[in-house]
């Protein structure tokens, strides 16, 4: 696949441009239109974004792990954050937990967070791993 | 009831389960020279359950239960009687003498410590199987047995036809054992209970009931598929693939009888209909005599053996079904002449086949001078298969003539099957105890060596066996045939057990047999000739017949597969979406009203009508276009415009969901199509057509579907209760986010489990793949390099 030297150049900037842009999506969720789901999904096109334009391996060397790894890391957060109210406070499972003080920018920070972060975690990793696997194979 | 012995019997049952597994783990010590101590398993049981025969013999009968499933009135119940320590007995005195031989037999062998789990698991099975008062639990261990069975079937994994006997054997037993769980459940409906001690005194309504055809059909099923009866038998021989001990074990001693078993653990209950009787008598005498025909054209020691043995199973199910006293008392004698005779033949078999390398009996004379306690075994056991005294073999034959005699049905038929069935056995018999052992040996044995004394031990011991309860039937007299016989409903005060029973009919049908059989042994001479002979019908017996209707099977289920799993995924889609155009449509041709509520509709507006034509317009662009990239393209163009319809009507969550997800199905669809050639032809006009024709029946019904649910009236009740709680209880204002990380945050969670395993599985699928193909390109690339060179 031949590129233009002004994707290539462009999406050097993207990448994080989009990554924060992503977590912005990730965090808002809970207060206006946006979370986990689709902030993982919009992550997973910046990364595809960065590899159409550098070249697979590049991507990869940029991920350091592959993003398989995400799956299990994802999983195990979102479990947590259901497991944490039986185990801290022998409440029913996914019971939401809620601090009380505000977080400037994040405003309230509940367990709900975490397993949206989850999610966001296991949507790019699924993301990433099935277009890499195509792409390699293709 | 004693805790300890509550416990004691349990571990008795679970002991051959423990010593299998405990093998994977220590399995290397028992390889070498250790192998022997394996059988101090079975002996030890063999020991604790000889303790039971006084209290048996006293009329005594010991049960216990541990309740394993009660609401399903499922439990571990035991019981031991006398129809159960006869097999108790049998199954570990005979086991311990094969564990013993095997570390003989199969000195070395790589998978020996395999061989003794198998062998120890099936062990526990069957002492499970004839130990069980509860039915499900008699399933189970029936089962087992047929599984362990499998394994040891097919030891000799790396030869086809063993692998096929094993797999032979496993369909037909585990039909036969899905029949026992069908008789058992049919039987639990009847009585209210799966404990056949329960049953036991429910036997009039049992037999009263509509259904009891039907749970004693299912019955003998199952019996007839383990004991190898017409015409399920063809599993047997096919069995013998097996090593020798197995053989010996298995096919001969013990689990062919857990069908006999089953059926005398029976007759008390469901037994004394003529439907049971008949059956069991027509079944068995077939059997019987066919078999025994059968061994007449057979040259393979192990083949010959095999027949005998389902004939000597047609014998006994021929005497429960005769039903009388006389008749369960030679059943149970008979039990016992059979396992003594036919293992001690099956170990000798082992033996000859060992050390000379071939089971042939045309090449096989005069063996005794090399290896002469082989064959006093061999011959003994050969007298006492003909029935000529003073074995137990004799007793054996004169009470099973006598129960014949004095039966009030048919006796003439009966006499005369089992009278010639009696002569070829002695035949059979003869052949396989005395033939190699007489005559002047071949040269090609003359180097043969003498077995060693594990080998030669057990047969004795078992040949010798039936000699000495022959002198002396008292020993086993009170010990074990009166309380078999007890324990199938008959009174056991007047049985004497004796060699001389006085010069009369029965006397002169033993002269009879003993004399016709002889003669048959010196005229008829095994040969290649009689076995072409038979081979010649092999066309309309019950294996081929079986096998036909297997084959017709395997071709329409493959048809069946093909037809709609055919590999396309355009065909999946259609059958899928024909299917539910079929299933929705016809219900809602009945159904649906037609009327569309004009004022609940909001007004359109200019934007709508915009995005509309563009989604129409890429819908034609992709049907029309002939580049699939550009299809492709079109469809993101559809998706998209969905996407803004979504924004149109406030649900931007989706909006931006869809339009992320739109984006990446672009990007796999050109990833996909890259490598495929650009232009291409894709489907020709008439599958367009009829693709078109049942795309647009579909979407039809969608917006007809879609239209009728806004006419009806709709629950707000619970995106109510989410807007209202949203903030109060979860400390959200995004109604949608909030539902999927708290309220039905357990179904996200579920569903991201379900993305994991997707991209887990693509992965595999795809590496594995991309693996083969390095794999040939290497090996491509080293066949270069050798071309190269050379």
């Amino acid at each position: 696949m031949r590129t233009t030297i002004i994707l290539k150049t462009a999406s050097n900037y993207l990448l994080p441009v989009l990554l924060v842009f992503s977590v912005f999506i990730l965090l808002r969720g809970h207060y206006l239109p946006g979370g986990g789901f689709v902030g993982g999904l919009i992550a997973s096109i910046a990364f595809i974004l960065h590899s159409f334009a550098n070249g697979l391996e590049k991507t990869k060397e940029l991920l350091i792990v592959h993003p398989g790894f995400l799956l299990p890391v994802g999983l195990a957060i979102s479990f947590m954050a259901g497991l944490a109210p039986v185990i801290f406070f022998d409440m029913p499972f996914m019971t939401g937990l809620w601090s009380h003080d505000t977080v400037a920018i994040l405003g309230s920070v509940g367990s709900a967070l975490f397993f949206d972060i989850g999610v966001y975690l296991v949507v790019n990793g699924v993301t990433l791993t099935i277009i890499f696997t195509i792409s390699e194979s293709a | 009831m004693r805790q300890t012995d509550l416990l004691s019997m349990l571990t008795a049952i679970l002991t051959g389960f423990i010593f299998s597994i405990l093998l994977v783990f220590v399995g290397r010590f028992f390889k070498g020279k250790l192998s022997i101590l394996a059988s101090i398993v079975p002996l030890g049981l063999f020991l604790y359950f000889f303790q039971f025969i006084t209290p048996i013999a006293n009329d005594e009968i010991i049960t216990r239960s541990f309740e394993w499933i009660p609401s399903f009135g499922v439990d571990l119940g035991f019981k031991l009687d006398g129809l159960s320590l006869l097999f108790s007995l049998m199954i570990t005195g005979i086991g311990f003498l094969v564990f013993a031989y095997t570390s003989s037999y199969l000195k070395g062998h790589e998978y020996l410590d395999r061989f003794y789990g198998y062998l120890s698991a099936f062990m526990g099975a069957m002492l499970g199987l004839v130990l069980s008062d509860n039915m499900i639990t008699l399933f189970v261990f029936w089962e087992l047995t047929s599984i362990s069975s499998f394994f040891l079937i097919g030891f000799n994994n790396t030869n086809p036809a063993s692998r096929k006997s094993a797999m032979t054997a496993l369909g037909i037993t585990g039909i036969g054992g899905l029949l026992l769980l069908a008789s058992a459940l049919l039987l639990n409906n009847i009585t209210g209970t799966y404990s056949i001690s329960e049953m036991l005194s429910m036997s009039e309504a049992i037999r009263g009931n509509e259904f009891y055809a039907v749970a004693v059909f299912l019955l003998f099923g199952a019996a007839f598929t383990k004991s190898a009866q017409f015409p399920f038998h063809f599993w047997l021989p096919g069995a013998m693939k097996a090593p020798t001990p197995v053989s010996t074990y298995l096919h001969s001693a013990t689990m062919v009888k857990a069908g006999i078993y089953l059926l005398m653990r029976f007759t008390p209950v469901l037994g004394g209909e003529n439907i049971w009787n008949y059956t069991l008598i027509i079944v068995g005498g077939i059997t019987m005599l066919y078999s025994a025909i059968h061994t007449l054209f057979r040259t393979d020691l192990k083949g010959i053996l095999a027949y005998s043995t389902i004939s000597a199973l047609g014998i006994l199910v021929f005497l429960i079904g005769l039903g009388t006293e006389e008749a369960f008392l030679a059943a149970a004698v008979f039990i016992i002449v059979h396992a003594l005779y036919k293992a001690t033949l099956f170990l000798v078999t082992g033996i000859i086949d060992h050390q000379t390398h071939t089971r042939d009996i045309t090449r096989l004379a005069g063996l005794n001078k090399i290896m002469l306690p082989v064959g006093i075994a061999g011959i003994l056991a050969a007298i006492s298969s003909a029935g000529i005294p003073p074995t137990i073999g004799f007793i054996g034959k004169e009470l099973t003539y006598e129960a014949t005699y004095h039966s009030d049905t048919i006796i003439i038929i009966s006499m005369i099957a089992i009278v010639l069935t009696k002569i070829l056995l002695l035949y059979a018999g003869f052949v396989a105890g005395i033939k190699p052992f007489t005559g002047k040996l071949p040269d090609e044995h003359q180097e043969v060596k003498a077995p060693d004394p594990i080998m030669w031990i057990p047969p004795v011991l078992l040949a010798t066996l039936g000699l000495v309860f022959g002198i002396a039937p008292f020993l086993v007299e009170g010990a074990l045939i009166k309380p078999v016989v007890t324990a199938l409903g008959g009174n056991a005060s007047e049985i004497h057990l004796a060699l001389w029973h006085g010069f009369n009919t029965i006397f002169i049908l033993s002269l009879i047999t003993i004399g016709v059989g002889t003669a048959l042994y010196f005229l008829l001479k095994p040969s290649e000739k009689l076995v072409a002979a038979a081979a010649r019908y092999n066309a309309i017996s019950p294996e081929n017949i079986l096998n036909l209707i297997n084959k017709g099977f395997v071709q329409f289920s493959s048809f069946w597969t093909n037809f709609f799993q055919n590999g396309y995924l355009r065909n999946y889609i259609s059958i899928i979406i024909l299917f539910l155009v079929v299933i929705v449509g016809y219900i809602m041709i009945g159904n649906t009203r037609f009327v569309i509520d004009y004022n609940s509709l909001s007004k359109i507006t200019v934007y709508e009508i915009t995005t509309t034509l563009i989604l129409i317009a890429g819908i034609f662009y992709t049907v029309f276009t002939e580049s699939r990239l550009a299809a492709v393209a079109a469809m993101g163009v559809v998706g998209l415009s969905i996407c803004l319809i979504f924004v149109f009507y406030s649900a931007p969550d989706l909006a931006m969901t869809q339009f992320s997800i739109d984006t990446l199905t672009v990007i796999l669809f050109v990833l996909v199509l890259y490598k495929l050639p650009k232009y291409l032809k894709l489907s020709d006009y008439k599958t367009r057509v009829r693709d078109g024709v049942l795309s647009s029946i579909f979407g039809l019904i969608i917006t007809v579907l879609a239209l009728e649910v806004l006419s009806e009236p709709v629950s707000k009740q619970v995106g109510e209760f989410y807007a209202a709680n949203s903030y109060v209880e979860a400390h959200g204002k995004n109604v949608v986010n909030v539902i999927l990380v708290d309220f039905r945050g357990a179904d996200t969670l579920i569903e991201i489990s379900v993305l994991s395993i997707a991209a887990v599985g693509v992965f595999g699928l795809m590496k594995l793949r991309l693996k083969m193909r390095d794999r040939k390109r290497y090996a491509d690339v080293s066949l270069d390099k050798e071309n190269k060179e050379q």
